[in-house]
């Protein structure tokens, strides 16, 4: 494949960029621009497709192909995209009312088919555009605009959400740590498939600091563990945390305590088909564990568009019908 | 042909299979229907199936029909009343009673007019034909359920298996009765059972078991003998509205150079098109089953983003779930076309049954200023045409189409003299070729269309999206962009009158009453139109295919006639429309809602009172 040379500067559009300062999504944008530079891909080929919300103005941001579209419908409009043209580079951004509400139930199908794009879930736990109400990934009890009680009800695990549509990649990131978070988009852009990242977006207005308590403080190491295919499950300020697996159940110890050793502290394996381990990884929870990131599956399979592409050609060779007028003339037809 | 069978000649004869849903009507009709058309005549078929898949067995709701309307003229609707009917069950002749010609034959099968079955159909007596007051009629009881039994004895298969045969014995009698010869029928049972030669040696026995019963049993059953109809030469097929829509859709993708892809969700009485489009993958069509019918547009309006001819099929409440996503076609001008294939609603209303009544739906359905380009088919056959136009307007005009078919359209068949590809108009897409001068909404000074440049052409990369913009795409919240851009696109549509050709009348082209329809009903119109003529009366059929834009020359159609009647299977939708855009007229009106195409007969008497008033 030629390749092409690019810095993230190509990838910024001429539009005033008019999120907040201090949002979350200045950070992602950044880091995506720069992975996409790194990709040495054609920048024609890049379709940034959204839906509606903050995040989703996204597309106007990229000096590529963009379509704002409309509320939760994103990832069904970039589905016919890629279908349509699988050699396109097509991301998908999305936020948590776009994509768990409005839209959830193209979320789940999408990643059922396992159409090729990047799926970036920027996750601030809030409707920031309409301004501080609740969205499907509000905790419980929390206390927004339409919930002045707070809420009564259960708010989705959007990796479980991928897991129980059958997806092969997941991953979550964290906005403001550029370092990991343009590692995982540069795993997510090369995966074929749906590659989900549900990114811990700040909403500096509506629920600022939402995430504080995982990503921010001197202790912040202690309570986040940065998985990685094929490393040990190791984290904390010291580097001295592990997970094992102890009773069926994921375990955080201390390495040298309790009698645990490093041979005792879990391998990450992203390319499990088996979803139990990754299940477990994503339920992790303070402050007994920590929270995960990194990808956490990476699971090769066909995508729907190559597997479309693949099923016409296989059909054009055996059959012969070849073109229109051999169809209009097939079957049962007589001369009067 | 001996002597003494009494040989009736009409030069058009109506029949109708009717039975349990599960009695294999809709495949003897259509197994007879092309045979029918194999012998030169022309026809037209309606099947008429309850929107249950197996409805409680002998129940009136659980009647399946489908009528074959035929003869040695050209046919334009399955007929209003039926000369013959085939009746498997007491339910059957009960559900039909009210669509029979006076003095019809009906053939029905003795054995299953058991105290079971006419309890199960509600007739009060052992006489249920007396019971319906069908005391004139000609009726034929036949044992068809036993002699299909005898038929089959040595092939030693299960009574159910048995059971399913009998629309084979049915459709050997009604064979023999119309003077069918069985071969076309015997290669067509080949060719759809393939290797299960059981199946087709037994079906094969039972038809001509009824073929020879029927020749056996002369005396009491009066042949009928319809000449063949003098036909336009040329290679014909039978094609339903369905399908020759999904064709003419591939039909425009190949003319344009550009790839068809589908998105779309199953739904009555449309799901015929996706299938029949996924069925082409070797003609490359890309169809996708979507989640749901939002998504169904959604993906096509992504596979026209991306430079292919996305188009969705739906129906009535389908098309209602679709607004908002051909809103943001008609805001980011887009190729988009829309087919509806109309049902009975409101809701789910009458799903398998046809009606008009989304018209205004179509027009104006969606959230702002929503101009949009709509057109109608009005024959099975056309709406191969009017697919192909749809996607010619939205190709080569940037906007979406929304084509209108119905029910009847789309499951009725008819003959169809095959066109070649050559013979169709050229499709010039307006694919941006010049990076330095492109902006995502400058337009042409004569069609206001703008270009399209999709992701993978180099130096074209632009955004564009739901929002208001200026010329350049870039978004705009300026109020008097916003008026000019209301203004533009509305102008847009507006213009495609230029493709639109002007209405010819049939019938008288001035006197006293024009009948005005559109859409599916012009089979029944000009039926009317023509017996109405044919009786003296100053009558012409001005019968609408585009509805928005409507054709240049309407008013001056419409002011040539002392009276105006609007009939559509609604309450007055496009009559609403027309008093609209042409206010000069007075509007009668026509309105049928009963999930039934129009009868000839009641439209000519709604016309000859108009004129006595």
């Amino acid at each position: 494949m030629l390749e092409f040379t690019y810095t993230a500067k190509d990838f910024k559009s001429a539009n005033e960029v008019r999120w907040c300062p201090g949002c979350g999504d200045h950070a992602i944008m950044n880091a995506i621009q720069r992975v996409m530079a790194g990709l040495g891909l054609n920048k024609a080929d890049y379709a940034v497709i959204s839906g509606i919300g903050c995040s989703s103005r996204f597309p106007y941001y990229m000096n590529t192909y963009g379509f704002h579209t409309i509320h939760g419908r994103g990832a069904a409009i970039a589905s016919g995209v890629k279908s349509a043209n699988p050699r396109l580079q097509v991301w998908q951004i999305t936020g948590d009312g776009d994509a768990m509400a409005i839209g959830g139930n193209h979320f789940i199908h999408t990643i059922r088919r396992n159409i090729d794009m990047n799926l970036i879930l920027f996750n601030n736990k809030i409707y920031g555009l309409t301004k501080g109400q609740y969205s499907p990934t509000t905790d419980f009890g929390e206390k927004t605009k339409t919930s002045p009680y707070g809420t009564i009800e259960e708010p989705f695990v959007p990796g479980q959400l991928v897991l129980g549509a059958k997806g092969n990649f997941y991953a979550r990131a964290i906005d403001g740590n550029m370092k990991m978070s343009q590692e995982i988009f540069d795993n997510a852009a090369r995966h074929k498939g749906t590659s989900v990242v549900e990114v811990l977006q700040n909403c500096v207005i509506f629920s600022g600091g939402i995430h504080d308590e995982i990503t921010k403080g001197e202790d912040r190491e202690d309570k986040q563990i940065y998985l990685k295919h094929g490393e040990k499950m190791i984290f904390g300020t010291n580097k001295d945390k592990g997970l094992v697996l102890e009773n069926g159940k994921l375990k955080a110890i201390t390495i040298g305590q309790d009698g645990y050793t490093l041979d005792d502290v879990l391998v990450h394996d992203a390319k499990e088909e088996s979803l139990y381990m990754h299940a477990a990884l994503i339920n992790m929870q303070m402050p007994e564990m920590p929270v995960a990131f990194g990808v956490i599956r990476a699971v090769e399979a066909i995508p729907y568009d190559v597997a479309m592409e693949g099923q016409i050609a296989e059909v054009k060779k055996t059959s012969k019908i070849k073109c229109m007028d051999d169809l209009l003339r097939s079957g049962n037809t007589w001369e009067v | 042909m001996t002597k003494d069978t009494k040989v009736i000649e009409l030069d058009q004869v109506a029949i109708r299979f009717s039975g349990d849903s599960g009695d294999g009507m809709q495949l003897t009709g259509t197994l007879f229907s092309d045979a029918t058309a194999l012998v030169g005549n022309d026809i037209s078929t309606f099947p008429d199936y309850p929107s249950e898949i197996r409805a409680p067995q002998g129940t009136v709701g659980g009647v399946s029909g489908f009528q074959v309307h035929f003869g040695n003229k050209k046919i334009h609707t399955p007929g209003d009343k039926a000369h013959v009917l085939v009746a498997m069950n007491p339910a059957a002749v009960k559900a039909n009673a009210k669509f029979l010609e006076p003095s019809a034959t009906i053939i029905y099968d003795i054995d299953s007019f058991n105290d079971k079955n006419l309890k199960k159909a509600k007739f009060a007596t052992d006489d249920p034909f007396a019971e319906l007051n069908l005391h004139d009629f000609h009726k034929i009881g036949v044992p068809i359920t036993s002699l299909t039994k005898e038929a089959l004895i040595d092939f030693n298969m299960d009574n159910k298996a048995v059971l399913r045969s009998k629309n084979m014995f049915a459709l050997g009698l009604v064979s023999w009765i119309f003077n069918h010869p069985l071969d076309i029928i015997e290669k067509a049972l080949k060719a759809k059972f393939g290797k299960k030669q059981q199946v087709i040696d037994s079906n094969i026995t039972v038809l001509r078991a009824g073929f020879n019963y029927g020749m056996n049993m002369q005396h009491t059953t009066p042949q009928f003998l319809v000449p063949a109809a003098d036909i336009e030469k040329g290679v014909y097929r039978n094609i339903s509205g369905n399908i020759s829509t999904a064709w003419g859709l591939i039909a425009a993708a190949e003319k344009a150079n550009i790839e068809l892809f589908l998105g779309s969700y199953p739904i009555t009485p449309a799901t015929d098109i996706l299938q029949a489009l996924s069925e082409r993958k070797d003609l490359g069509v890309k169809s996708f089953q979507a989640e749901d019918e939002i998504a169904g547009v959604c993906t096509a309006i992504g596979a026209s983003y991306a430079g292919d001819l996305g188009v969705t099929s739906t129906s009535g409440p389908g098309l209602a779930l679709k607004s908002e996503a051909i809103n943001l076609a008609i805001m980011a001008e887009l190729p988009l076309v829309v087919v509806n294939v109309q049902r009975g609603g409101p809701s789910t209303g009458l799903p398998t049954k046809t009606e008009q009544s989304d018209l205004m739906q179509s027009l104006w359905g969606r959230n702002g200023e929503s101009p949009m380009v709509v057109i109608a088919a009005s024959s099975p056959s056309d709406c191969f045409d009017y697919a192909f136009e749809a996607a010619r307007i939205s190709l080569e005009r940037m906007t979406p189409v929304m084509l209108l078919t119905d029910g009847f359209l789309g499951n009725g068949s008819e003959p169809w003299k095959i066109p070649t590809m050559a013979d169709l108009p050229t499709i010039n897409t307006r694919v941006a070729k010049d990076p330095s001068k492109f902006k995502a909404y400058r337009r042409t000074d004569e069609t206001l269309a703008r270009e399209w440049a999709f992701p993978g052409m180099e130096g074209f990369e632009h955004r564009i999206g739901g929002l208001e913009k200026d010329d350049s795409g870039t978004v705009s919240h300026d109020p008097a962009n916003h008026q000019k851009m209301c203004e533009l696109r509305a102008e847009k549509v507006a213009r495609v009158i230029d493709m639109v050709p002007d209405i010819e009348t049939y019938g008288c082209p001035e006197g006293d009453v024009l009948i005005v329809g559109w859409g599916g009903t012009y089979g029944h119109l000009v039926s009317a139109a023509r017996e109405l003529c044919d009786e003296d009366y100053n009558v012409g059929l001005a019968h609408f295919n585009y509805i928005n834009p409507l054709p240049a020359n309407t008013a001056d159609v419409f002011s040539k006639y002392k009276k105006i009647i609007v009939c559509e299977l609604n309450l007055g939708q496009f009559a609403a429309y027309l008093r609209d855009k042409h206010p000069g007229f007075e509007y009668h009106q026509l309105n049928k809602v009963q999930g039934l195409p129009f009868s000839v007969e009641e439209v000519k008497e709604s016309v000859t009172k108009l004129m006595e008033e």
